[in-house]
């Protein structure tokens, strides 16, 4: 069935236990919205020098933003923001793949059952919500540290 | 297992033939699944009848309409006007020149906005003047009020609601008073589906002096619409929800304050004499139809009103009562599926809201539409009644003249399997 596709097990199982959900202390907070659906997300973003050291979030969705959310805290927590962001342009381009896409696992892991998501246009940005929220924050984040690496 | 009684519903309308008249009705959808067209609070289906007048006025007869001495712009016209006159009719409009073409509800609401900002006294919306509204207003029904009130320093302020999704009208009194301008609201919430008492309101506005205005998007397509009986100064609806094509609505007002009223949008049609100083404008309904009209699609909201009025507009009610009273009663047999609005079938339209547990509607949403079946999530452009609900969003099924018995069973076995799927 079509609907699988997008709603793989593993999307269900992120939606149904969520990683990393709550709000923790961060360098930055954003507030991203899809006023399509009502779709809403708080997340803050803690550096550790150049390391994402948390990615913490209160949201509220349907289970795709949800999971998506939770795939975005395990593959960038721990990581360099370098990393991050290599991985946040892989998902963001599977997502934009109109179903064609399959995703590098080695890059996304967990994101490549996102991929029959990209076959229904409604839902592509419901997926991307928190990710574009993470890059928001980044960016802030990056912007308040002090420049010490210069 | 409750008995259904969905075949034995009295006061149905003859839906296998009428959904002959519905080509999209006929489609199948995923592998073999029947269209369950539930989306009609949205936008309605289009019968043939009215994809034909269509075609026939762009295969025989287009031109533009009005000054125009050949065949095809008298054509035009005749059809054009003709459309007004069915409106009229079907409105019970005392004349046709209070009938006034726009884009949709949404351009008619700001139309009626508009000119109150522009408008001498007495109909002056200015810094002492106070507007009303509800909390149940579509946003087409709140935000040109804000706009008005943000230009002007007006004050807005709103009717609020009960837990059960009526009017709370208890402070009507401090709500509607001598400074007071305008009171504009809903007839059936596209969202609650609920149908607000209107008699109430149009008194107390009446008894202040304040206009009223009344959005009948979701009723001029249900029930049958009696300007004279509402007794309100303005009404606007949408033809697209009333089986017309998109791109064409309706503001009615009363003649002495369409000839009092200024224009709103300026242009070509609208004038009696231009000079390079200053203009003198056309009678209404012409004062307020700038620019080439939406001929087409005016004409192909005639046909639908014809097609409506054939079948009866209190037939049409009485079916989708007997429709939405079977729904809210199989509604509520799902466990955790909480209506948001009225639970019964009294004073309410055919659009039905509701959550289902803590299941995001846009998840529900998707699981029907695998099966077929057409629904509409999200905050329905009321997104402050979601708030007043303390919910994000809802899944709405709303029913027309076609929708069957059939199609609500259908509604219930897709949320069980909804259930299932995340549970």
């Amino acid at each position: 069935m079509k609907l699988d596709s997008m709603y793989q097990e593993i999307i269900l199982d992120h939606y149904r236990n969520p990683h990393g959900k709550g709000l923790r202390d961060g360098d930055a907070e954003v507030h991203h919205v899809n006023p399509t659906c009502g779709d809403e997300i708080t997340l803050r973003v803690r550096l550790d020098g150049s390391v994402v050291a948390d990615v913490s979030y209160e949201s509220q969705g349907c289970s795709i933003s949800q999971a998506s959310a939770s795939v975005l805290n395990d593959l960038v927590v721990g990581k360099t923001v370098g990393e991050g962001q290599v991985i946040q342009e892989a998902f963001l381009e599977l997502m934009q793949s109109k179903g064609q896409g399959e995703g590098d696992e080695e890059v996304l892991e967990d994101a490549v059952a996102f991929a029959g998501v990209s076959k229904y246009p409604a839902r592509v940005k419901c997926a991307l919500l928190s990710w574009m929220a993470w890059k928001d924050a980044t960016a802030k984040a990056l912007a308040e540290q002090p420049a010490i690496n210069d | 297992m409750t008995t259904h009684t969905g075949s034995a519903l009295t006061g149905l309308l003859d839906t296998d033939a009428i959904r002959k008249d519905f080509p999209v009705l006929q489609r199948v959808l995923h592998d073999g699944k029947p269209l369950v067209y539930l989306d009609n609070a949205a936008t309605s289906q289009k019968p043939r009848q009215v994809l034909e007048a269509l075609t026939a006025y762009y295969e025989r007869h287009n031109a533009n309409v009005h000054r125009g001495v050949h065949v095809l712009a008298e054509e035009a016209t005749a059809l054009y006007e003709g459309a007004r006159d069915k409106v009229a009719a079907f409105i019970n409009a005392p004349s046709r020149d209070e009938v006034i073409f726009t884009k949709n509800a949404s351009e008619s609401l700001n139309l009626v906005a508009n000119m109150l900002g522009w408008a001498d006294e007495p109909y002056r919306v200015d810094a002492d003047a106070e507007i009303v509204i509800t909390e149940m207003e579509h946003h087409s029904n709140i935000v040109p009020w804000q706009l008005l009130s943000q230009r002007t320093g007006a004050k807005l302020k709103w009717f609020g609601l009960t837990d059960e999704g009526r009017l709370d009208l208890s402070n009507i009194d401090e709500l509607i008073t001598e400074k007071t301008k305008v009171v504009s609201f809903t007839l059936v919430s596209n969202l609650l589906g609920t149908v607000n008492p209107v008699e109430t309101i149009v008194r107390k506005a009446q008894s202040v002096g304040a206009l009223v205005l009344i959005d009948a998007s979701q009723a001029a397509p249900h029930m049958v619409l009696d300007v004279q009986a509402l007794e309100a100064d303005f009404v606007a609806f949408t033809g697209h929800k009333m089986l017309a094509p998109t791109g064409i609505g309706v503001l009615w007002g009363r003649q002495e304050l369409l000839e009092d009223l200024p224009p709103f949008l300026g242009g070509g049609e609208m004038i009696e004499t231009v000079t390079m100083g200053s203009s003198t404008y056309a009678p209404a309904p012409h004062k307020f139809e700038a620019g080439t009209p939406p001929i087409a699609q005016a004409v192909g909201l005639g046909a639908a009103v014809d097609y409506l009025s054939n079948i009866g507009m209190d037939k049409i009610a009485a079916h989708e009562h007997a429709i939405t009273e079977y729904a809210v009663e199989r509604l509520l047999e799902i466990p955790d599926l909480r209506i948001i609005g009225p639970r019964t079938a009294v004073d309410r339209g055919a659009a039905i809201s509701f959550t289902l547990g803590d299941i995001h509607p846009h998840d529900v949403g998707q699981v029907l539409d695998e099966q077929g079946i057409a629904v509409r999530v999200g905050h329905h452009c009321a997104r402050p009644v979601c708030l007043r609900y303390g919910i994000p969003a809802t899944t709405r099924a709303s029913f027309y003249l076609y929708s069957t018995p059939a199609e609500v069973d259908a509604l219930i076995a897709g949320l069980h399997h909804v259930r299932n799927f995340f549970g």
